[in-house]
């Protein structure tokens, strides 16, 4: 039986227990050193406790309204391949695989690449089938001791996927990962884990999209660990379109080794609370990271975006830009961290923050950090938040273009310097979609 | 076509138009000097409808209809078209894309059908070797990075796609090279007819050699303070404003 959340009084509390009960469970599976590893994350989350806004990196972002709801943990659902038809991305397609309340569906999903050119498979059963391989890269990347939402999916994660491209390999098709929360019933939280391996000189194009059904609560805690072996080129994006009942706390762990080129976009269009942390660490060099985020928080909703770049390998670069539309009373925050570490000389770093707000009631906090122990190194960072152009809007205007259009056609613009880095083109059209209907309401 | 009226016109504390009357019939070419500061460009935003002025007397007919009643985006579909002295800068929005959502915007105002793209870019075409403008450039952000003589081109662009019915050309012709004056020139003079008009707003006489006017006026401390033939370019040029200035006080 899942516990329901009916009989406990803590979250914190249902958590634990649901972890022991998990335990009991387990046959020679808690022997293993993966398990050992969770046993530690779960010491780890029950001494770090939830966050409160005194810790540093959660100073914007309360958890409190997260923590006093109750959910169902890895909860079943009931979701029909018909009823997923409403949530599906238009000419989509590759390798899509839906995960609903955390769960891999095999039925639902649709492997098409090769496996010379990509291994895929749910992290329930890889585990099953190799555990000691799971476990050679599991929590290796992502540091739970720190942070207790990772602990907590390091402690309690049961399925995601785990991807392996082998070296030299081309996966010409994208993968493309749905999470979908099935809140029609009740509250929903699940904690999916991913890790994804990509070898030498191999490409891949990774997606992870999340989406909400049902008026209940959901809850997505998330860890992605993600490996690139030297001269490995990624592209990951992160796509959020969840109900204003929707949180999300997302880790993205990168670590790249010589020449890898890791690109990723975080568009974050509809959630309640939304945080997601891209921590990277450019372990080689000539390693390249760029980081392009879009964020456009309404009504009450809350997007935090904290990424991090460790440079700690000479020759290295990283870009990043970030750009928020903020209306209504929603509320953004952009940290961004830069480290350059005494050995990374030669490192570029660049960073960007730009937002524009709406509304006298949205607010945007912006903290960019930088930390710089080597001195021939070349560093920037900026961030903006203003209104709308009115001169601009009063010269579109003066050729024709009413005052609703020309502003929705600023916002776009502003936009697409981020939308313009997805290259997979339905799921730009879906984007552009779901952007335009809110601007325009 | 346009009857200005006793126009006052605030921004602000400061009054800066202060009862300027002007009549101008379809066909008729006016231009408009006047001294730095003197109200030129305050008039041109009026008309276009910019809202950081505040009218405070006086009446603007356009066609018969109430024109400061309108939003700058109708007076545009009602065929007013300013051509900016500082042309503003879209980032994002290339020039194609922006006239295109302009010029259907018009047309669903006016109870026209979209033009297809097909259409659209035909016209665009024939308009482009009119004011020898670049392809590259209108595929860039609009205004974004041009250099000063593009941006005015651009807008001698821009009004040849819409072919407005009374045009205002705010010192389109400063920062222009001579080659670029005259294709400027042309593009308005290639738009002149009984049923259009324009209003150019200048500091040199040397556009007027190309772009003849029915009417020059002198604007000075918000009021149309004299009128004559294009023969009183000339006189201005020679003479500057102070003679002006003496007959007013
Ligand atoms: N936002 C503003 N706030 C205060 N004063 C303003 C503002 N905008 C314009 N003015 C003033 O209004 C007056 C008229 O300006 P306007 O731009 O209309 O002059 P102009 O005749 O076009 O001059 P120029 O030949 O230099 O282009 C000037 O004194 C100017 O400083
Ligand atoms: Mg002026």
């Amino acid at each position: 039986m899942t516990p329901t959340y009916e009989s406990y009084t803590d979250f914190k509390n249902q958590l634990l227990t649901a972890f022991r009960e998990g335990e009991e469970r387990l046959n020679g599976e808690s022997k293993t050193a993966l398990h050992q590893v969770r046993r530690q994350a779960l010491t780890a989350f029950d001494q770090l406790g939830f966050p409160t806004i005194r810790h540093e990196e959660w100073k914007y972002s309360n958890v409190n309204s997260l923590i006093k709801q109750r959910f169902t943990i890895d909860g079943t659902s009931t979701l029909t391949a018909d009823e997923l038809s409403s949530l599906e991305i238009p000419n989509l397609e590759g390798n899509v695989l839906y995960f609903v309340n955390g769960h891999y569906q095999a039925e639902m999903s649709h492997i098409v690449s090769p496996a010379d050119q990509v291994q895929i498979g749910s992290l329930a059963d890889s585990i099953k089938a190799d555990p000691d391989g799971v476990g050679a890269h599991f929590a290796r990347y992502a540091d739970y001791k720190d942070s207790a939402f990772t602990a907590l999916n390091t402690a309690l994660a049961t399925d995601g996927v785990v991807i392996r491209v082998p070296a030299n390999a081309q996966v010409e098709q994208p993968i493309i990962l749905r999470f979908i929360s099935d809140a029609r019933v009740n509250n929903v939280a699940s904690q999916p884990r991913n890790l994804i391996l990509v070898g030498k000189n191999a490409e891949v194009t990774v997606t992870e999209s999340f989406r909400t059904l049902g008026d209940n609560s959901s809850f997505v805690n998330i860890v992605t660990e993600i490996s690139l072996d030297r001269d490995a080129r990624m592209q990951y994006y992160k796509v959020q379109d969840e109900t204003n009942q929707a949180y999300h706390i997302g880790t993205t762990q990168v670590h790249q080794t010589d020449n890898s080129h890791f690109y990723a976009a975080t568009v974050t269009l509809n959630g309640n609370f939304v945080r997601n942390n891209l921590n990277i660490v450019l372990n080689g060099q000539y390693a390249e990271a760029f980081m392009y985020g879009l964020y456009m928080p309404n009504g009450r909703q809350h997007v935090d975006n904290h990424t991090l770049v460790d440079h700690a390998m000479p020759n290295s670069y990283s870009n990043e830009l970030y750009k928020g539309i903020l209306d209504d009373s929603g509320t953004g925050v952009f940290n961004g961290k830069i480290f350059v570490r005494p050995d990374a000389q030669k490192t570029n770093a660049y960073q960007s923050c730009k937002n524009v707000v709406l509304s006298p009631n949205a607010t945007m906090n912006t903290k960019p950090q930088l930390e710089i122990y080597a001195d021939d190194v070349k560093c920037s960072h900026g961030t903006t938040t203003g209104q709308l152009n009115d001169e601009a809007l009063f010269y579109m205007r003066s050729r024709g273009i009413p005052k609703d259009e020309a502003r929705t056609l600023l916002l776009y613009a502003f936009a697409q310097d981020v939308l313009s880095q997805i290259k997979i083109q339905p799921i730009r059209d879906y984007l552009e979609g779901v952007i335009t209907a809110k601007l325009t309401k | 076509m346009l009857s200005i009226s006793n126009l006052q016109a605030v921004i602000g504390e400061k009054q800066i138009l202060r009862g300027l009357d002007l009549e101008v019939k379809a066909g008729e070419v006016h231009a408009i000097m006047g001294p730095n500061g003197a109200g030129k460009s305050t008039l041109a935003s009026v008309l276009a409808g910019r809202e950081d002025y505040e009218v405070t007397g006086g009446s603007v007919l356009f066609d018969g209809k109430d024109l400061l009643d309108m939003a700058p985006e109708e007076r545009a579909a009602e065929g007013i078209f300013l051509a900016f002295q500082y042309p503003v800068e879209i980032p994002g929005v290339s020039t194609t894309n922006f006239l295109k959502t302009a010029m259907n915007e018009i047309r669903k105002y006016r109870g026209e059908q979209p033009l297809d793209a097909v259409q659209f870019l035909k016209l665009m075409k024939e308009k482009m070797q009119l004011v020898n403008i670049d392809q590259s450039l209108l595929s860039r952000s609009l205004n974004e990075g041009f250099s000063g003589g593009e941006k005015k081109r651009n807008e001698i662009f821009q009004m040849a796609m819409l072919e407005p019915k009374l045009a205002i050309l705010d010192e389109t012709d400063s920062g222009l090279d001579i080659d670029a004056l005259r294709i400027v020139a042309e593009g308005v003079n290639k738009l002149r007819s009984p049923e259009r008009a324009t209003i150019v707003v200048t500091h040199y006489q040397r556009l007027l050699d190309y772009i003849v006017p029915d009417f020059v006026h002198v604007l000075y401390k918000g009021r149309i303070v004299k009128s004559g033939p294009k023969e009183l370019a000339y006189e201005l040029e020679e003479k500057g404003y102070d003679w002006i200035k003496a007959e007013v006080a």
